[in-house]
């Protein structure tokens, strides 16, 4: 089973620590215990929503609000540049969801 | 294990700074002459280069190429210029020579042209490395005798939970054991203000917390780019607040004793944050750093002896003057890139290790390479350096470099 840890017990996201298969369960380590089964497809290192996160409402990673929601996450669902966004910065949300690339200068590239 | 009374043999200069290695640094003064450097250093034992591609001339540059030539690792120079350029290299000899290291310059136009000029070159370097080998005084250091920067870049999920938090361990245990440690990057300090101001230790280092995070909030904004890119995204960090974080638990726990500017050593022991971002100027010279290369140059030239990058990704940089010591938070990255990373902190992910013991092991690692076992990046020979034009308004002149 893959694992995904959490860092602080305020915390509404966990970190998967190895690649997470859609619909399979996942243990939760760290500060937090329990199962969860995973909504979507999540590569290490990514989040998943430890409950759900209504729109607007903060997203916690290390007891310290990263960003909003941009839609209602459920829980299991996988947190990333589509339904998160930064606070301060507006240029993540037009990143490509799977590898970040940004996707506002492809004109520059003829 | 290696515990913290671990000591090791190091070079004193006259300054009274302690060196890990013993170092002919090669510094070109304008692109033109970078050819000829790096010739004169090929081949040669103990022999690095930086330089400067610009032929007009930048003060932020000129102090921090000044402040690499006087480093505790370095104990002699030879600065080349091609003999047009607006950076002198005779004031860096001058400067060096002051400072009591030895130092030679030349013009490759006065020498007749690239071979004369390499040959004239590595006959300086020679005579130069067996001067400091024969003369430069021994002396024991410890920890207490260290300056230790820190940098991350191509983070990922892990880094935030491994690597930079055993780092952070072994910062904690250096200010416990009367070092100095650095870490930058306020660009990655974005969302964690008041965090960061609650680390103070004085009244004046909150000031100058305060100061430095607003300034690196407003550059963000103006320049509409934030210290976070498409391998961080693609490694699971969404936000610059995320990634902040992460790149935050690299300061350990210890209070901050205030902010240093690039070229600038510590004002003391304890653990201290360096401001590498552009202060205001209507050229708005670059970003703050482009590449994790400049931000190790700025660590260096703050008196590191010694600088530890975190990458869950991984990388191949290495850094010339200071050995770089390569910390992945990744398991994966460590066995794919075995060649090039020096220590696995994701083994704290897996159990293996508590973060106490993977700062204490961290520990050891410093001390050794202190003691002059090659990094892997040295081991590569893996000097890459990066010097721009950039803007700093001078720092004070007791605690700069161009007194």
């Amino acid at each position: 089973m893959a694992t995904a840890f959490q860092i602080h017990a305020a915390d509404n996201v966990a970190t998967l620590l190895e690649d997470g298969a859609e619909s399979s369960v996942v243990q939760v380590v760290g500060a937090g215990s329990g199962e969860i089964r995973l909504s979507n497809a999540m590569p290490r290192g990514h989040k998943v929503a430890l409950r759900e996160i209504g729109a607007g409402e903060p997203v916690i990673k290390f007891g310290v609000r990263i960003g909003h929601a941009l839609e209602l996450i459920p829980r299991g669902a996988w947190v990333h540049l589509h339904n998160l966004a930064s606070d301060y910065d507006a240029r993540s949300g037009s990143l490509d969801l799977r590898s970040g690339a940004p996707t506002d200068t492809s004109s520059a590239y003829v | 294990m290696s515990d913290l009374q671990t000591s090791w043999t190091g070079y004193l200069r006259a300054d009274g700074r302690k060196g890990v290695r013993n170092l002919v640094l090669v510094i070109y003064t304008v692109e033109c002459a970078q050819h000829v450097a790096h010739a004169i250093a090929t081949d040669e034992e103990d022999t690095h280069v930086i330089g400067f591609p610009g032929c007009y001339d930048n003060a932020y540059a000129i102090r921090l190429m000044l402040a690499l030539a006087r480093h505790p690792n370095v104990g002699a120079v030879l600065a080349v210029g091609l003999g047009c350029e607006y950076i002198q290299p005779e004031k860096i000899a001058d400067v060096v020579r002051a400072s009591g290291r030895s130092a030679e310059w030349f013009f490759i136009q006065q020498q007749g042209g690239t071979t004369r000029s390499v040959n004239l070159g590595k006959q300086l370097v020679a005579r130069m490395r067996e001067q400091i080998r024969a003369e430069t005084t021994r002396v024991p250091m410890t920890l207490a005798d260290l300056t230790v920067g820190c940098e991350c870049g191509g983070s990922d999920g892990t880094s935030g939970l491994a690597g930079n938090p055993s780092v952070g361990a072994f910062f904690d245990l250096l200010v416990d054991a009367g070092g100095r440690a650095i870490f930058e990057e306020t660009v990655e300090m974005i969302g964690l203000r008041e965090h960061l101001l609650a680390r103070a230790a004085s009244a004046e280092a909150r000031q100058q917390l305060a100061d430095a995070y607003d300034k690196a909030e407003r550059y963000c904004k103006s320049v509409r780019q934030w210290s976070v890119s498409p391998g961080n995204f693609a490694g699971g960090l969404t936000t610059i607040e995320e990634k902040s974080l992460g790149a935050f638990a690299k300061s350990g726990s210890r209070a901050i004793q205030g902010v240093i500017r690039v070229a600038e050593a510590p004002r003391g022991p304890g653990l201290w944050v360096l401001d590498s971002v552009p202060d205001e100027h209507f050229m708005q010279f670059g970003y703050t750093n482009p590449n994790d290369t400049e931000g190790i140059m700025d660590l260096i030239s703050a008196g590191s002896q010694i600088v530890l990058f975190v990458t869950g990704r991984g990388s191949v940089i290495g850094s010339p003057i200071a050995p770089l010591i390569k910390v992945t938070g990744n398991s994966a990255t460590y066995r794919a890139m075995e060649e090039d990373m020096d220590f696995d902190a994701g083994r704290v992910l897996t159990g293996e290790l508590t973060m106490a013991q993977a700062g204490r092991e961290l520990a050891g690692l410093v001390a050794r390479v202190a003691a002059g076992e090659p990094s892997k990046p040295e081991r590569l020979n893996h000097r890459e350096y990066f010097i721009m034009y950039k803007h700093q308004n001078t720092p004070a002149l007791e605690a700069g470099c161009r007194a």
